[in-house]
């Protein structure tokens, strides 16, 4: 099946919602796919339908409210449909349980968020410990508890939101352990400030930890983790300098059933890496990102991209920035004139400006620090899905390995089911560390698929006769 | 990274770091030239670090026969004289017919390559499932070579760099050749970034990229640039234990070690020799596919997870082109080998045979033939 429209938006999360209800509100055919089963992506994330009559929060509110616009509008929606190649000339490939779909576009606009970082210390593929992000739509949209007594380590906002989650669900958190210090929370404060109502969120989760005397532990990182017997894991954790590098100081030993660590977050850029679009280096806004104009527009011709796929700034600024890249598409396709987009424009950029102003005080308490690579242990597995660890990549570094791409072939790292999506940015500033040049050691060259594709899902059965053969090689 | 001396001389420069450039370097320098291996991105990140891997003879052009079944010795006896283990291993491999035309084409190339010397025989449907149990049932002839095989193509790059590296070659990598001007008994190298390397001898072992190198001197060889595309599984159970592919060379099926499975054959992508192989025609990866689901149903269980592509060159009559330039002093080209993985370990060392003044083993491949001006030769 193959169909055509005027927009197609890949990922549903703030971004991609809005970009399409702004699109299709100037009378444009748009198409939105995710690999979901509903809109919401990482932050709105709708619960299973089978749970019903729970308790509203401020984000299944504003959740909710988005999938109701969605349902009332004229977007062709397409859930459960992931989307596994896009072709420079603007053909999007998808699989669902039902087979191949594909679209041709005139205008692709790609906003598939974000994934969570974790650096790796020895043991961090232990089963029990989960990612911190993870460990958030386990709360939000299962309204599950990652176990009965949690370490929270990591470092930037999700540290507190996942330890307040875990209290307001009745668990209980052995401690949090912040790469960040006092301080440094302390200097984004006037940033934060530009949104009170978040700001209050968080002084609300800061004063409920502290009243349930919650150990908080600034400037210190875990350091390994060892299983003890069947629901135990024992978790070492020490002081670290500003730089995020391992200092002398007194470890600590915690006795735990779960663990929910996370380093920040990376943006998604599987599409534009795959078409090559321009990307540049930005450690501070989760590493390597596409280079897009004011509107949106990749180096692509016909594609853009928004949300935090572009540099990671939080879901306020991911709406906005939706619905800007929305109207912008309508009006490269003649059904929006420029003086009516700059009417609709104008505000949403004053407001997507306030708003990049707060994601950024986030994203910048979320990025890597160079001590954090420089103390990973040589063997901490960096790639656990070919189990590598940081010893086969210095070896390989020694052996001449000098790019991400050569450290792949040298190793495997990168090689397994996920792709490099969880490695590859770790495994890149190991070889930058060791290079000193972050630009040069670059990134895993983009490939399809996205997503593993089952063979059952993505071939019909043929007859021999049906497959369209090439000719043969030379005798 | 430049030569550190850029008043040195080398004895012999070598451009592009392939398996064929790569390997005559390497017995250049064992025979104690000192050399300069030289490429625009890294060693072996192009066809030789990315192809298929297959160490066949099925797939062979028949005249090449002599010169694969060298190479692929060679590639099982890496861990002796390139120093690793590539990952290669001996595995009989297994070409299908499902179609009366189809057993017609095999017929007529397993008996040009067994003319060759390949000892590929005609096999029946049942002896083919005694040796492949996973095959589809359906097939109606086979033919069996006991001498195919495969290497882990990305690894490669690593085990060569080793060696040359011990062999004291100088390798410069992502250093870009721009033009080359041949000077008194001399070349010098002009690279992107505005460094240069002065030679007095000069191979080019370019691949796809043959004909702007050939340029370089006024040559004028058309390279015709193929973009092959390869998919790789998830890790599963055992399903194979040969190399199985089709009478018409368009399905090449392995399972390595690991559990992976590779499925190749040359369908073609999108792509071209400035921006490399870009992309899947989805079609082209749905066919390649199911041809491959077909030959060994229990596929049918497994993910894709990978899908890449690399470029390969051919020549206008696919014959290799590998020798002497003639009107130049000392300088050579290899490349445009078909299936050229497996025979490049022997070609590279048959040019640098001829290169050190030995009788090569076996014939050349002038280029001669190719080259279509030959009076605009300096
Ligand atoms: C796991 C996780 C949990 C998070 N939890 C929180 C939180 O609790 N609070 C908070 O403030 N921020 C959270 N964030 C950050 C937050 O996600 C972003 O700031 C915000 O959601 C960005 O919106 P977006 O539209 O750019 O991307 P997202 O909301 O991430 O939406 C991207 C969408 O794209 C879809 N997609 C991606 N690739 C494909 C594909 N190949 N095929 C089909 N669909 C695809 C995804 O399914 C997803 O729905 C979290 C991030 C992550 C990664
Ligand atoms: C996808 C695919 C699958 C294949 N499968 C098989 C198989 O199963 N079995 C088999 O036997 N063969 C196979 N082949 C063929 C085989 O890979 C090639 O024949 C062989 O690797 C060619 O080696 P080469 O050294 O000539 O070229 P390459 O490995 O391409 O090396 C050429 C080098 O020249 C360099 N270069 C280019 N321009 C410049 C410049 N301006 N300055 C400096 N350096 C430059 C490049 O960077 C490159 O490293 C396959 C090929 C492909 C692409």
């Amino acid at each position: 099946m193959s169909e055509t429209c005027d927009v197609l938006v890949i990922g549903a999360g703030p971004a991609g919602t809005e970009a399409a209800l702004s699109a299709a509100g100037c009378g444009l055919r748009v198409v939105l796919a995710d690999e979901a089963p509903s809109a919401g992506g990482q932050v709105y994330r709708a619960p299973p339908d089978t749970f019903s009559g729970l308790p509203a929060t401020p984000e299944s509110r504003i959740g909710d409210a988005l999938r109701r616009r969605l349902a009332e509008s004229t977007v062709d929606t397409h859930f459960g449909h992931i989307v596994w190649s896009v072709s420079p000339d603007l053909r999007v490939d998808a699989l669902a349980k039902e087979g191949p779909v594909s679209w041709s576009a005139r205008k692709i606009i790609v906003a598939t968020g974000a994934q969570e970082r974790v650096v790796p210390f020895p043991g961090w593929t232990l089963p029990g410990i989960i990612g911190l992000a993870g460990a958030t739509i386990l709360l939000k949209s299962q309204r599950m508890l990652p176990g009965r007594s949690t370490l929270v380590a990591g470092q930037g906002p999700l540290l507190l939101a996942v330890a307040a989650g875990i209290l307001k669900a009745g668990g209980t958190v052995a401690g949090v352990v912040d790469l960040s210090s006092r301080s440094e929370w302390l200097a984004q404060s006037p940033a934060f400030l530009t949104r009170p109502d978040l700001a209050a969120r968080g002084a609300g989760w800061l004063a409920r930890l502290h009243g349930t005397r919650v150990p908080f532990f600034y400037r210190h990182a875990i350091r390994r983790a060892v299983k003890r017997d069947e629901n135990e894991i024992e978790v070492t954790i020490g002081p670290v300098d500003r730089s995020g590098c391992s200092i002398a100081g007194k470890e600590r030993i915690f006795t735990v059933d779960a663990v929910a660590v996370g380093n920040g977050l990376v943006a998604s850029t599987d599409v534009t890496r795959l078409l090559r679009a321009e990307h540049t280096f930005d450690e501070a806004r989760g590493g390597w990102i596409p280079r897009i104009d004011a509107d949106f527009r990749t180096s692509i011709a016909g594609l853009y991209t928004v949300g935090d796929g572009t540099g990671i700034a939080g879901a306020a600024a991911a709406a906005l920035n939706g619905r800007l890249a929305g109207l912008v598409a309508a009006r490269d396709l003649g059904a929006l004139t420029g003086e009516a987009y700059e009417e609709k424009s104008a505000p949403l950029r004053r407001s997507a400006k306030r708003a990049l102003g707060f994601g950024g005080a986030m994203a910048g308490l979320m990025a890597l620090r160079p001590g954090q690579i420089k103390s990973i242990a040589e063997d901490a597995v960096v790639c656990r899905c070919e189990d590598v660890t940081r010893r086969d990549i210095d070896l390989a570094f020694a052996d001449g390995a000098r790019s991400a791409n050569q450290l792949k072939a040298w190793t495997r790292c990168g090689m397994g089911p996920c792709q490099g999506r969880i490695c590859g940015d770790i495994a890149s500033a190991l070889l930058a560390q060791t290079t000193g040049e972050h630009p040069r050691s670059g990134m895993f060259t983009g490939r399809t698929p996205f997503r593993p594709l089952p063979l059952t899902q993505l071939l019909e059965p043929v007859d021999y006769s049906e497959l369209n053969l090439p000719p043969p090689a030379p005798l | 990274m430049m030569s550190k001396n850029p008043s040195q001389i080398f004895d012999i420069a070598v451009v592009g770091a392939g398996a064929m450039g790569a390997t005559a370097a390497l017995h250049l320098a064992r025979s104690g030239m000192r050399v300069a291996l030289i490429d625009r991105g890294e060693i072996c990140r192009e066809a030789s670090g990315v192809n298929a891997g297959t160490l066949t003879l099925h797939m062979t052009r028949a005249a090449l026969i002599p010169y694969a079944m060298k190479g692929r010795e060679l590639w099982l006896d890496a861990p002796n004289w390139l120093g690793m283990d590539v990952g290669a291993r001996s595995a009989p491999g297994l070409s299908l017919a499902f179609t009366a035309a189809e057993r017609e084409m095999l017929e007529k190339r397993a008996q040009a390559r067994a003319a060759m010397g390949a000892p590929i025989r005609l096999i029946t449907p049942a002896e083919a499932l005694r040796i492949e149990p996973g095959l589809n049932p359906s097939l109606i002839a086979a033919a069996y070579c006991e001498l195919d095989g495969h290497v882990t193509a990305y690894m490669t790059g690593r085990a060569y760099r080793k060696a040359l590296v011990a062999a004291n070659v100088t390798i410069l990598e992502n250093a870009s050749v721009s033009e080359i001007e041949p000077d008194g008994g001399h070349y010098t190298i002009l690279h992107e970034d505005g460094g240069r390397t002065t030679t007095k001898r000069l191979v080019l072992a370019g691949g796809v990229w043959l004909e702007t190198m050939l340029a370089w001197l006024g040559l004028s060889v058309p390279i015709k640039c193929l973009i092959n595309q390869l998919a790789v599984t998830e890790r599963m159970r055992p399903v194979m234990q040969t190399v199985v592919g089709i009478a018409n060379g368009l399905l090449s099926l392995k399972q390595f070690e690991n559990g992976s499975v590779l499925i190749g054959g040359g369908w073609q992508g999108i792509g071209d020799p400035i921006r490399g192989g870009v992309e899947t025609i989805p079609e082209n990866l749905i066919g390649n596919v199911q041809l491959a689901r077909h030959a060994i149903p229990a596929l049918g269980d497994t993910r894709i997870l990978r899908i890449w592509l690399g470029l390969e060159s051919e020549t206008a009559d696919a014959m290799p082109i590998i020798g002497p330039l003639s009107g130049f002093d000392d300088a050579y080209v290899i490349g445009g080998v078909h299936s050229g993985y497996t025979s490049a370990p022997y070609m590279g060392r048959l040019l640098a045979d001829r290169i050190l003044g030995r009788e090569p083993e076996m014939p050349l491949f002038d280029p001669a033939r190719l080259i279509k001006n030959p009076e605009e030769i300096a």
